[in-house]
């Protein structure tokens, strides 16, 4: 689970940690990739790896037009936070009432024993492991290439001032949308794999805030729009979550832990615990300072 | 035909007239003053020219085209670039990485825009600053970042908001040199600007704004005995 918040978080980060649009909506973009795979799969035994590029293109469509909306109209701030917050909860809701999908009862899926081909590991779950660590690493690499990019500058640009960049020549609607479309798209791979890991996805696991605001502790409080900063961040805030449920258990109580944290970060330590770590991560973390310096 | 031309430009907010049909060209090369009181109306042309707002009537067209209606980023692109008057920059940038941003407008190459964004910091005055992270500049500073930025996307008009606010002599005599340069490579520049130790011997005209008219407009020498000109800025006794 820190494996695949790890990955959720860099997702989220690519996008919106990027250009400073935190998005609380990125549930939906989960939701509808892990669906899109499980109902191909149940429907007609499609692989879940197509199923989840099926998922990946629906949810970028979905991304660009969210983002479309939000950024047409102009939202900043807490109002686009709010947005993407309604936005995906019209999406649960809907998958609530749509008795085709299974409604509130969700999906299970079925199962075959272990395989590539149907996703499926239930002798060993070492091979979910890996899986997640390869998309984690692929999302990393990702975004370490983005950052060397104009792609990455225009992302920087557009976070840091918006009104300097458009003065720049920097077509900031259009950027924005881009991050938005890459960021729902690998938040969609990552829902096929929530979906394959635990079997059983319904709207108010996969599509809820809560589950947005799992994605986007990890980020808030390693470090938005760092490298690894998601990393840190899932691998500090899923371990005391996990460990609050084991041994005091009670539904919420995990989130009022992490929430507390999660706020005490953001309040103390804007830039993310990674900041504390800064000077040794700060070769890999923020690679195209490296570059300018050997020029 | 001039380089831009503005005509009849009007922009009201609510009750205020801000521009009250103005009208004025700037040749090419030349260095164009644009002078008034807090409040003239300086600032608000220069929105209505980069496309931050939009001018109830009149024209505003640069080299034969018409800018209004385009958004500021396709503005740039036609070769209109400005500066803040309160400097803006990219906080999590250093001073190259800025630059570069500037001049990836013009190519997808982030070689090319990092050879450009080099050349433009040693015109400017920054080359052994380049690896500065922007929080640490100085004021003087700052304004050569925003002129390097504004430059690294290759502009035909630059337009100034107030280089000079908040330097001290000497350091306004290196903008000014600075201006100089920048004109001598071919470029226009509109120049708004309060420090008239500046604005005097490096404009080759000015244009005066009151209460968001045009009150006068002519040589530095000219205009700097105009009476509107002097009751503008000192009151009638």
């Amino acid at each position: 689970m820190v494996g695949l918040f790890a990955y959720l978080g860099s997702a989220w980060n690519l996008g919106c940690g990027y250009t400073g649009k935190l998005s609380w909506g990125h549930s939906a973009f989960m939701g509808l990739g892990a669906y899109a795979s499980t109902m191909l799969y149940i429907a007609y035994r499609i692989t879940p790896w197509l199923g989840a590029l099926v998922g990946i293109v629906i949810a970028a469509g979905f991304g660009t037009v969210v983002g479309a909306i939000c950024f047409r109209l102009g939202l900043k701030g807490h109002y686009f936070v709010i947005a993407t917050i309604a936005l995906a909860e019209i999406v649960r809701v809907t998958f609530i009432n749509w008795a085709d999908l299974g409604g509130a009862w969700g999906l299970l899926m079925p199962v075959v024993g272990d395989s590539l081909y149907d996703f499926q590991f239930h002798s060993t779950r070492a091979p979910y492991y890996y899986i997640i660590l390869v998309m984690l690493l692929g999302v990393l690499y990702l975004k370490w290439r983005i950052a060397n990019s104009k792609l990455g500058y225009y992302f920087t640009a557009i976070k840091d001032d918006e009104e300097m960049a458009e003065t720049l020549g920097i077509d900031t609607f259009r950027y924005k949308l881009i991050a938005m479309t890459i960021s729902a798209a690998l938040t969609a791979f990552g829902g096929t794999f929530y979906a394959q890991y635990v079997m059983y996805i319904s709207p108010d696991t996969v599509m809820a805030v809560h589950v947005s605001t799992d994605i986007l502790m990890g980020p808030v409080v390693g470090g938005m729009g760092t490298l690894l900063g998601p990393l840190l961040g899932a691998a500090i805030i899923q371990p005391i979550m996990e460990l609050t449920r084991a041994y005091v258990g009670g539904r919420g109580l995990d989130y009022v832990v992490a929430g507390l944290l999660t706020v005490g970060v953001a309040l103390m330590r804007p830039s993310g615990v990674i900041g504390w770590f800064e000077k040794p991560f700060e070769a890999i973390s923020r690679p195209s300072l490296e570059i300018h310096r050997e020029g | 035909m001039s380089l831009l031309e503005i005509r009849d430009v009007t922009k009201r907010f609510g009750g205020l007239v801000a521009l009250d049909t103005v009208g004025l060209d700037i040749n090419e090369g030349e260095i164009l003053g644009l002078i008034g009181p807090n409040g003239a109306g300086k600032t608000t042309l220069f929105n209505c020219v980069t496309g931050f707002y939009r001018p109830d009537s009149g024209q505003i067209q640069f080299k034969g085209e018409n800018l209004l209606g385009l958004t500021p980023h396709q503005i740039c692109l036609k070769g209109v670039a400005r500066t803040f008057q309160i400097v803006k920059a990219f906080h999590s940038m250093t001073v190259a990485e800025s630059v570069t941003t500037g001049a990836l407008a013009r190519t997808n190459y982030m070689e090319q825009a990092r050879k450009k964004a080099a050349s433009v910091l040693e015109l400017v005055g920054l080359a052994d600053k380049k690896s500065v992270p922007i929080k640490n500049l100085t004021i003087v500073d700052r304004k050569r970042l925003g002129l390097g930025c504004a430059l690294a996307t290759e502009p035909k008009l630059m337009l100034l908001d107030e280089v000079a606010a908040g330097l001290n002599p000497v350091e306004i005599d290196q903008v000014t040199d600075l201006l100089r340069r920048i004109r001598d490579l071919g470029l226009t520049l509109l120049v708004v600007e309060h420090v008239m130790k500046l604005i005097m011997p490096v404009a080759d005209r000015i244009v005066v704004l009151h209460h968001g008219k045009k009150i006068a407009e002519g040589k530095p020498s000219d205009v700097a005995r105009n009476e509107s000109v002097i009751e503008a800025y000192l009151g009638r006794e």
